[in-house]
């Protein structure tokens, strides 16, 4: 991308200007001098950069201007990778506006180990991300089909699942058995929530048992799993979907790489545990662009309607 | 260093300088050293015996503590090993078979940990792979079909971390075993028996009743896994077992088992027989408790029981 690109684009881009060239204004026009010669300011950009309005995205390290990737759903628009979403942002770009109503909001995190340093960490991420915890759950429309969510966020101490997440999930698994409701969850964790040691553990059994119940109930569950999903979710509801969807490259597994790479000492090969490599040993059902995941799952919920799905017949 | 390892590395140093005068001068002190190694046992019976959760990482660990095949040998009469998941081999890592409990016909499944370094190669140090846990996920499935009460025995550091284990399912083949059994419709009592590591141990351990010995221990991560990654220093081991709650006693008042089984003093290495007793024991008196149930009751209560486990506010 060249300077002039930029600012067409964008009438209110700001570009970090290279120290040896001066800017004018001139019959209201910004004229830029002694600009150095090159092709693409990727090269520029990259050593110092405003993170407010550019993104480098780690997979082709093309510096995109956050308004477009935020038009992309978070997609690197040159080579189609996918930046993390949270909770807030998922819910926004999945469900109908303003359709989302939310449950156990007023759900909140104790310190039962009393582990050192655990309240102030929770506190200071509430406190920063305007968010209670590792998922938010509720129900919401995909196309004025209802549904029952979980929406996991990566942020909140990498998504990991202390007592306030499994209950949570397991919740709206049972209120979506209330409302004969079909259940879509976005994972996104690290895994177990070390700082609440065997509870957090025992939460991988409760949500697996609420999904079981679910399913007696002849209701869908799809899973889609986003980068990362590893370790206890994995190893519960995650992997438990009548349907499991993962997005593009998105990195699933139960072990982490280093603690793989420690125990058989060789390196991984650089597709290990993506979602590529997931599908090609069938452990999930597609891989699906975040653009088109909307329809998607419209489309898998609509050929579920054939029962009493929604109370329709 | 605490004062008792201090005494011990103490009556060490004397015992090493007793037995250099003796040979140096011929004279016999062989009374003194006897006394010495008197006292020698009993710091180190209480080293063990001491609650620090870190003594009991160092029991549950023991080489020679009683393993799968103890237990097999003490409590069941004629028993079976049924071998394979039936989809790609037979994992050695966890052994299950079927056989006469108290006269009651049970299936038994347990992680299996060598006692020696040859059969540990061969049972991978009691680490299933995928494979482990869908053939205890099938031998349950027969157990509930032939409506035999299940016995599970955990004994872990937990599942396997390999390309193999990634490639065919690990975090499948637990959250499974998970599902499934949260409404097995059958008696189940799952005993942690020596090491309860993580995902891998859980997924022998949704149960009606989750018993612990005294010494075992249970979590999420282990002790020096939680230092490397919260302390940034898996030496720190000893410390992060004190913060992961991770004893028997610890878990009971979680609600996260339901009893604790006594062991010999010092550890169930002591006294394999009286262990395996106790744990004889307290398994018929919890299985006399959940068979007495209607087998709709009792699938309810397990679900309620482990919808229970957390704590939060709200
Ligand atoms: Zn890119």
């Amino acid at each position: 991308m060249a300077w002039k690109d930029i600012f067409i684009k964008r009438k209110y881009a700001t570009v970090i200007i290279p120290k040896e060239s001066s800017v004018k204004v001139k019959d209201n026009l910004i004229e830029i001098e002694n600009l150095p010669d090159i092709k693409d300011i990727s090269e520029v950009l990259e050593k110092e950069y405003d993170k407010d309005i550019f993104s480098k995205c780690p997979s082709c390290g093309e510096m995109l201007i956050n308004l477009d990737l935020y038009e992309n759903l978070n997609v690197c628009t040159k080579c189609n990778y996918h930046f993390r979403l949270d909770s807030k942002q998922r819910i926004e770009i999945t469900f109908d506006e303003g359709s989302a109503e939310y449950f156990d909001e007023n759900m909140r995190t104790l310190n039962p180990l009393n582990y050192p340093n655990y309240k102030e960490k929770i506190s200071n991420l509430q406190k920063e991300l305007e968010i209670n915890e590792g998922v938010i759950t509720g129900k919401a429309k995909i196309n004025d089909k209802d549904i029952c969510f979980g929406a996991m966020d990566w942020k909140f101490i990498m998504g990991s699942m202390g007592s306030v997440v499994g209950e949570k999930l397991a919740r709206m698994f049972e209120k979506a058995i209330e409302l004969k409701l079909p259940v879509v969850v976005f994972s996104v964790s690290g895994g177990a929530r070390m700082q609440e040691g065997m509870l957090s553990l025992s939460q991988m059994a409760k949500v697996s048992a609420a999904v079981k119940n679910h399913s007696n109930h002849g209701l869908l569950y799809i899973s889609v799993l986003t980068d990362p999903t590893t370790g206890g979710v994995t190893a519960s509801f995650a992997s438990l979907g009548d349907i499991i969807i993962a997005e593009p490259k998105a990195t699933i597994g139960f072990a982490g790489k280093r603690v793989i790479e420690q125990t058989i000492r060789q390196k991984l090969p650089e597709d290990f545990q993506s979602a590529e490599f997931l599908l090609e040993h069938g452990f999930v059902d597609m891989i699906v662009n975040r653009k088109e995941m909307k329809d998607t799952l419209y489309k898998i919920l609509t050929l579920h309607s054939g029962g009493d799905f929604n109370g329709e017949s | 260093m605490g004062s008792l390892d201090f005494e011990l590395k103490e009556i060490e140093r004397k015992i090493e300088e007793i037995n250099k005068f003796m040979k140096s001068t011929g004279i016999d002190l062989s009374g003194e050293i006897d006394t010495l190694k008197k006292r020698k046992d009993a710091i180190q019976a209480t080293i063990l015996s001491e609650s620090g959760p870190w003594n009991r990482v160092l029991i549950a660990r023991h080489k020679n503590r009683p393993n799968y095949k103890d237990y097999v040998e003490g409590m069941l009469e004629d028993f079976m090993e049924l071998h394979g998941d039936r989809n790609y081999k037979d994992d050695g890592a966890i052994v299950g078979g079927i056989g006469y409990f108290n006269g009651i016909p049970v299936t038994f499944i347990s992680h299996a940990k060598g006692k020696d370094t040859q059969e540990n190669i061969l049972r991978n140090f009691g680490m299933p792979h995928p494979e482990g846990y869908r053939k205890a996920l099938r031998l349950m499935k027969q157990a509930e079909k032939f409506k035999r009460p299940v016995i599970c025995l955990i004994d872990t550091p937990g599942a396997y971390c390999g390309i193999g284990a990634e490639e065919r399912g690990q975090g499948e083949a637990i959250a499974r075993n998970l599902l499934e059994m949260s409404d097995l419709k059958t008696p189940i009592i799952s005993v942690v028996i020596g090491e309860g590591g993580s995902g891998g141990a859980l997924a022998l351990g949704v149960a009606d009743r989750v018993l612990m010995l005294e010494n075992s221990i249970y979590s999420v991560i282990s002790p020096e896994g939680c230092a490397s990654i919260l302390l940034k220093d898996s030496s720190r081991a000893d410390e992060a077992a004190k913060y992961l709650k991770l004893t028997a006693k610890d878990l009971l008042e979680l609600k996260v088992i339901d009893d604790i089984i006594n062991e010999p003093a010092g550890g169930a290495h002591n006294d394999i027989k009286m262990t395996v007793d106790n744990v004889k024991e307290m398994i018929s008196k919890h299985l006399k408790e959940i068979m007495a149930k209607d087998i709709n009751e009792l699938v309810r209560d397990r679900y309620n029981k482990i919808r229970c486990i957390g704590v939060y506010s709200e």
